[in-house]
């Protein structure tokens, strides 16, 4: 596995590409950001300084940016990264208790990541699937309608995932 | 190519979350497996809005809407429908009785007391076909604008219509548009917010998902209107298949010529950029949002001057809600008295709400202005779920206030909600039932917009912060006396004080509780009770001696050993090692277990 930090040379090549889209469109800064992001997982410093460079905006600037947007990390996040709705629609519906569940079992508070590096546990509002509440997402995968016993099996899941992986 | 069967399978958020692209694939396997694939068309469609009962497929020209399908029931539908002829009925939503199928869901009230407008074209048509919007009159009122219309008209005619926004404050669109348009400027923007920001709707992501080209259609009549040439999509980046729609959609449109150059051959000139934003409640204020789309930290800005003057790179620029965009077109080709037909005097046309929380039919419905809330919930949300008692419906997210059940014959609309200490808001409708604690819920806003404050003003930086932390108290069982009072205090100076309508407007929650729920504040003040048994620091778990058998299971399931005593006779919970995490009375089997 890669350290995920920019020295690793595709990345840094495909954030090249990024910048030189983007050099000369207004406005562009947030729309770089999301595209890095992408690349590399989170936004470490080394990676806002070459935005800040390449788009020529001060790091201050791409600093006070990444901070103020929730969806901007300055840490990486975990291989599976967990998102438990706290949408008013999902909190009605008892998500607080899923949260808490996962938490317990993982052992990690909102934020952040298990030593291990595979998961990480966010709250985040509304994804749009109220009809579903309560709602975790996994990466891109929705569970809907969940109580707080469906965790384990869930999270069982990922790990399994992994071991099969590290036996292949 | 004509087929003889199309199925309408939903492709919108809800029903992607409960499998619906594997059902799809499934389909495409049977089909092909018994070489019909040429006679029966697959759609993927936006969202029917009953979310609860998805995944959801409608198969013409029988017209029989399926519901709750799982991948296992594909092949019988596949089998007994589309082969045999005969409809399944167990899957079918509604009275499965019905002699003419297609009829089986119109006594469904969900469907029975709506009004599509906005929502016209939302699980009909294939949203990533521009052919599809095309054929249900699409682009004609852009035609038609453009064509047979001056700008003067256009606006005259949104005007008339009295349509007003509806992403919340419900300002008067046609006069928002005359403000730009007499701006005189060598450029103008046009922005669409699709930031939708209340947790808990999902209206306009719906639209997008379901419908895209009408939000461009509008766009572009709105620029013609006010001699724009650019415009702008502000979505969040949370919604990425609404996201993938809409570039799919302004590809489609450039290609056709419908964005572009010389649109419909004349001079007007008009196209649409995406942007997304990054997770900031705030950006969807609109002068925040309009520094958002500039790249910067979405600070709002003082107004005046109003964003029609000096918006977006300080040029004159109009923001619109995509669920006011996508009336737009129909205000065109039907006509202003056609939509003011429609609602209340004050409020005309439609509005579509996201109801969720604790009622039966969560999903999306679009009801005429002035329908009762006592409608919404009871005969199309189809009422409160295990025979609980309605407490309050919960509107305008953040910035809205909880309606008790006294006033569940008020009529919808603008002025009314705000009259009962709510608002509109996007519209998202929240049901809440006996078991959830007013407080607790007043609670879980002011932390939203605590995290969300963006800083720049301290009557909201500070003033939340502090009544966040008095709320807290409260519900910890530490509440004194005169907190009620300073929490009222705090309220109104922060709603004087603050810069934007994010600040002034997040007493809200706390002043509509307080004003139908003051007796659960004041138990947890003075007596040190939650009467909804939410508030876990007031609980108390205790064994009814009576009741108990005796079998020890509640003691085997405690978590932390707090739980003792002899077989056959009564148990008893420790106070002192108690969680209150409640897993001894769901395992009760004798319901010898309360929460006090
Ligand atoms: C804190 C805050 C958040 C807002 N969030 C949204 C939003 O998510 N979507 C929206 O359409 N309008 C939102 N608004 C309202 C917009 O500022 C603006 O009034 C609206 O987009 C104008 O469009 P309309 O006239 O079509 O409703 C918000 C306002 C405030 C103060
Ligand atoms: S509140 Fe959780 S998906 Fe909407």
């Amino acid at each position: 596995m890669s350290c995920g930090c920019c020295c690793t040379d595709n990345k840094s090549q495909e954030l090249d590409k990024i910048i030189a889209k983007y050099k000369d469109s207004r406005g562009a800064l947030i729309t770089v950001l999301h595209e890095a992001q992408e690349v590399y997982g989170y936004l470490p410093l080394s990676v806002q300084k070459r935005i800040a460079e390449g788009l020529n905006v001060p790091l201050s600037e791409v600093y006070g940016v990444v901070t103020f947007y929730t969806q901007f990390f300055l840490n990486p996040k975990g291989k599976y990264k967990i998102n438990v709705c706290l949408g008013t629609a999902c909190y009605v519906k008892g998500a607080g208790q899923i949260y808490d569940k996962i938490s317990e079992i993982l052992k990690i508070k909102g934020g952040e990541c298990t030593p291990d590096g595979l998961f990480s546990l966010d709250a985040c509002r509304c994804v749009g699937a109220c009809g579903l509440a309560p709602v975790v997402m996994i990466n891109d995968e929705v569970y809907g309608r969940l109580v707080a016993d469906d965790v384990p099996a869930i999270l069982q899941k990922y790990i399994d995932q992994e071991a099969e992986l590290a036996k292949a | 190519m004509i087929y003889r069967s199309h199925i309408l399978i939903c492709n919108g958020t809800g029903c992607v979350s409960s499998k619906a692209p594997a059902i799809m694939e499934k389909l495409q396997e049977l089909l092909a497996a018994n070489g019909i694939e040429k006679e029966v068309k697959i759609v993927k469609t936006g969202c029917f809005g009953l979310c609860e009962k998805g995944p959801i497929l409608v198969i013409y020209p029988e017209g029989a809407t399926y519901c709750r399908v799982s991948v296992d029931d594909v092949e019988e539908i596949v089998n007994e429908h589309l082969i045999k002829g005969r409809i399944v009925k167990r899957l079918l939503l509604g009275d499965p009785n019905v002699e003419d199928v297609s009829k089986s869901r119109d006594n469904v009230g969900f469907f029975a007391k709506q009004v599509r407008v906005a929502l016209r074209n939302c699980g009909v048509i294939n949203p990533e076909n521009i052919e599809e919007y095309i054929a249900r009159d699409g682009y004609a009122a852009l035609a038609k604008a453009v064509t047979e219309m001056t700008p003067a008209e256009v606006i005259a005619e949104v005007k008339k219509s009295d349509i007003r926004g509806r992403g919340g404050a419900g300002f008067p669109t046609g006069m928002k548009w005359q403000f730009a348009a007499q701006q005189v400027s060598d450029q103008k923007y046009v922005c669409c917010n699709a930031d939708e920001g209340d947790p808990g709707a999902f209206m306009d992501r719906s639209i997008l998902e379901g419908d895209p080209h009408s939000v461009l259609e509008a766009m572009a009549i709105a620029g013609y209107a006010i001699g724009a040439n650019q415009g702008y999509i502000y979505v969040r980046a949370e919604y990425p298949i609404a996201v993938q729609r809409l570039n799919i959609a302004i590809k489609q449109a450039r290609e056709y010529g419908l964005l572009g150059k010389n649109i419909f051959g004349t001079d007007f000139n008009f196209d649409i950029e995406i942007r997304l934003g990054a997770g900031a409640f705030v950006c969807g204020e609109e002068t925040a949002l309009m520094t958002s789309i500039e790249g910067k930290r979405g600070e709002p800005r003082t107004r005046p001057p109003f964003p029609a003057v000096k918006g977006l790179w300080e040029k004159p620029t109009i923001l619109n809600n995509v669920e006011t965009y996508a009336n737009i077109p129909m205000i065109i080709l039907k006509g202003a008295d056609w939509f003011s037909s429609i609602g209340t005097e004050k409020s005309k046309g439609t509005k579509v709400f996201a109801i969720g929380g604790k009622i039966n039919n969560t999903g999306l419905v679009e009801i005429p202005m002035g329908t009762t809330l006592r409608e919404v919930i009871y005969d199309i949300g189809g009422g409160i779920p295990n025979g609980k008692k309605f407490k309050a419906a919960q509107t305008g997210g953040p910035s809205g206030g909880c309606i008790p059940a006294s006033h569940l014959d008020t009529p919808i609309d603008y002025d009314n909600l705000i009259a009962l200490g709510s608002m509109m808001g996007s519209g998202g409708l929240i049901v809440m039932d006996e078991d959830t604690c007013m407080v607790d819920i007043a609670k879980f806003f002011l932390e939203f917009t605590v995290d969300e404050s963006c800083g720049k003003c301290p009557p909201c930086r500070v003033g939340t912060k502090r009544m966040y932390e008095i709320l807290d108290r409260i519900t910890q069982g530490k509440g004194e006396e005169g907190d009620i009072e300073k929490l009222e205090i705090l309220a109104e100076s922060i709603k004087q004080g603050a810069l934007c309508g994010l600040g002034q407007t997040a007493p809200n929650p706390i002043l509509s509780t307080l004003r139908y729920f003051r007796d659960e504040y004041e138990a947890h003040v003075k007596e040190k009770k939650c009467p909804a048994g939410v508030c876990k620091a007031m609980l108390n778990f205790e064994i009814i001696a009576d009741k108990c058998k005796g079998c020890s299971l509640c003691a085997k399931k405690c978590p932390v050993g707090a739980i003792s005593g002899e077989i056959k006779k009564p148990f008893v919970i420790s106070k002192e090692k108690c969680i209150k995490c409640g897993v001894c009375m769901e395992s009760c089997k004798f319901a010898a277990i309360v929460k006090k």
